[in-house]
């Protein structure tokens, strides 16, 4: 194996398209040397891209935030103003395992690797997140919820890697929020995840997201969800409405850790208490 | 295989060596420059045995190539005590017991003192969730947790 540690994207890209064998980013190395340790990877060529500038930090810029793709989760949730704009998806990216891990994981790592019960990738897709992607060929930007194909599939070609992920301005009175059911309270995989971002209008809601983890292949956008709370102020009966679509999209694996009924019934429950905390932290009422 | 130089500073030492491009930090601390206090559980992330800190964050060596770490700065559970001085962290676990075979306890040592320098009165509750990519199979946490809360008395006494 070999390994690389350029310090521009274009560099990056470049080593990336001309290696003829296997060749991986390496962003905090919490998911790709856990592979290599476990022999389901061998990469030919590793490029480290924590040494791009621009791949680094948080930054504001006109029309949102820009998150670059070798910020760490620990980073993140060091940072005031993110939280305050995107409180979940920083809950979120921190839900990732421990200290130690949070002091190397990246979101863009988590959204790569695509497992589906990734727990940064619901929050981001919710909020409206965007993936700049570069290639040697150039550049392209799209939603992140057009990344990950399947389990452990993305829609990345070649020599294409992810720069940095963009978060929109959150509009006046929005809220977002991210839970996740495991059996344990620290340090395992998502069984269910939910992520909600909404935006009221004089007490109603006027538009919202729901997203869906850990329920199918990959995470799932419930637009009939969104549909049952917009126009309410949250009632009872629209969380309910809420919660059966949330229940009705899913297309959960069955095994120890959560049967498919059981998966099915809790994306309805996180969907509605997820949905409750976005309302609460736009200032609903 | 081509290898890799690395020069870094570890315990505030500067330190050379080489080793493959895919060799850990775990591997090259314990079996390059010999610092076997740090351990390997798992290898896989989920036990904090290896943890050491990079950069002053915490972080599990098993899970750092080697060839990242040129020109940084690492500490062990090796550097923690100062001129022969055990650090109060590991006189209260030696105090409370909060050991039996002790493979886990250099990774505990090293996140707890994370913890204590940026938290110097954490709760029970923050202690836990804190040290929760810490592993132990002997000791029970309890004690751990008692020996972290009496460290961080101790050295919250010698802060004034
Ligand atoms: C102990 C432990 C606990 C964990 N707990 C959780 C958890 O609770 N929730 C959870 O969701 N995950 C968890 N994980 C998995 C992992 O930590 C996350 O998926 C993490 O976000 C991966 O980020 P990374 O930067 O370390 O990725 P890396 O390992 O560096 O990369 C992962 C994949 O993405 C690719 N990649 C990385 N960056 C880019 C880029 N910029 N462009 C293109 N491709 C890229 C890599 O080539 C690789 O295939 C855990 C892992 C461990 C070891
Ligand atoms: S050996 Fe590194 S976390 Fe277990
Ligand atoms: S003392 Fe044996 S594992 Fe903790």
């Amino acid at each position: 194996m070999r390994y690389e540690a350029p310090n521009t994207t274009k560099e990056a890209a470049a080593l990336l398209a001309k290696e003829k064998g296997q060749a991986f980013v390496l962003a905090g190395g919490t998911d790709l040397i856990v592979r290599m340790r476990l022999g389901m990877t061998e990469p030919d060529l590793v490029v480290d891209i924590k040494n791009i500038a621009s791949m680094q930090g948080v930054t504001r810029t006109a029309t949102g935030t820009r998150i670059g793709a070798a910020t760490s989760g620990a980073v993140l949730g060091e940072n005031k103003a993110l939280i305050k704009a995107w409180p979940g998806v920083v809950e979120a990216v921190n839900l990732i395992g421990s200290d130690q891990i949070q002091s190397r994981c990246t979101m863009v790592g988590n959204l790569c690797n695509a497992s589906p019960a990734a727990d940064s990738v619901p929050a981001m897709i919710a909020a409206g997140a965007k993936a700049q992607i570069v290639s040697p060929k150039g550049r392209r930007t799209v939603a992140v919820e057009k990344i990950v194909t399947g389990p452990g599939q993305t829609s990345l070609k070649k020599g294409e890697l992810i720069e940095s992920i963009t978060l929109p301005k959150p509009l006046p009175r929005s809220g977002d929020a991210y839970l996740r059911f495991i059996p344990r309270t620290e340090m395992d995989i998502a069984v269910v995840s939910a992520a909600v971002s909404l935006t009221l209008e004089r007490g109603v809601v006027k538009k919202a997201r729901v997203v869906l983890g850990a329920v199918a292949p990959t995470a799932v956008i419930v637009p009939a969800a969104a549909k049952a709370i917009i126009g309410t102020k949250l009632d009872d009966a629209a969380l309910e409405k809420l919660a059966k679509a949330c229940s009705d999209m899913c297309n959960p694996i069955d095994d120890k850790r959560g049967t498919i009924e059981y998966r099915t019934k809790v994306a309805g429950v996180l969907g509605k208490r997820a949905a409750k905390i976005a309302f609460q932290r736009a200032g609903g009422s | 295989m081509a290898g890799v130089h690395i020069s870094t500073t570890i315990n505030g030492d500067m330190v050379e060596f080489a080793c493959p491009q895919d060799e850990t930090l775990l591997n090259s601390l314990r079996d390059r420059v010999g610092l076997t206090g740090v351990k390997e559980g798992c290898g896989t992330g989920d036990c904090g045995a290896c943890s050491v800190t990079l950069d002053g964050r915490l972080v599990c060596s098993c899970l750092v190539l080697s060839a990242e770490v040129n020109g940084r700065n690492i500490t062990t559970v090796e550097g923690m005590s100062e001129e022969g001085k055990l650090h109060p962290l590991q006189e209260k676990f030696i105090e409370h017991a909060a050991l039996q075979c002790g493979i886990c306890t250099p990774g505990f040592l090293v996140a707890a003192k994370v913890l204590l320098e940026d938290n110097p009165k954490p709760s029970e509750e923050e202690i836990r969730y804190a040290l929760a990519g810490n592993l132990c199979r002997c000791t029970g946490y309890d004690k751990i947790v008692r020996a972290v809360q009496a460290a961080g008395k101790e050295m919250r006494k010698k802060r004034r």
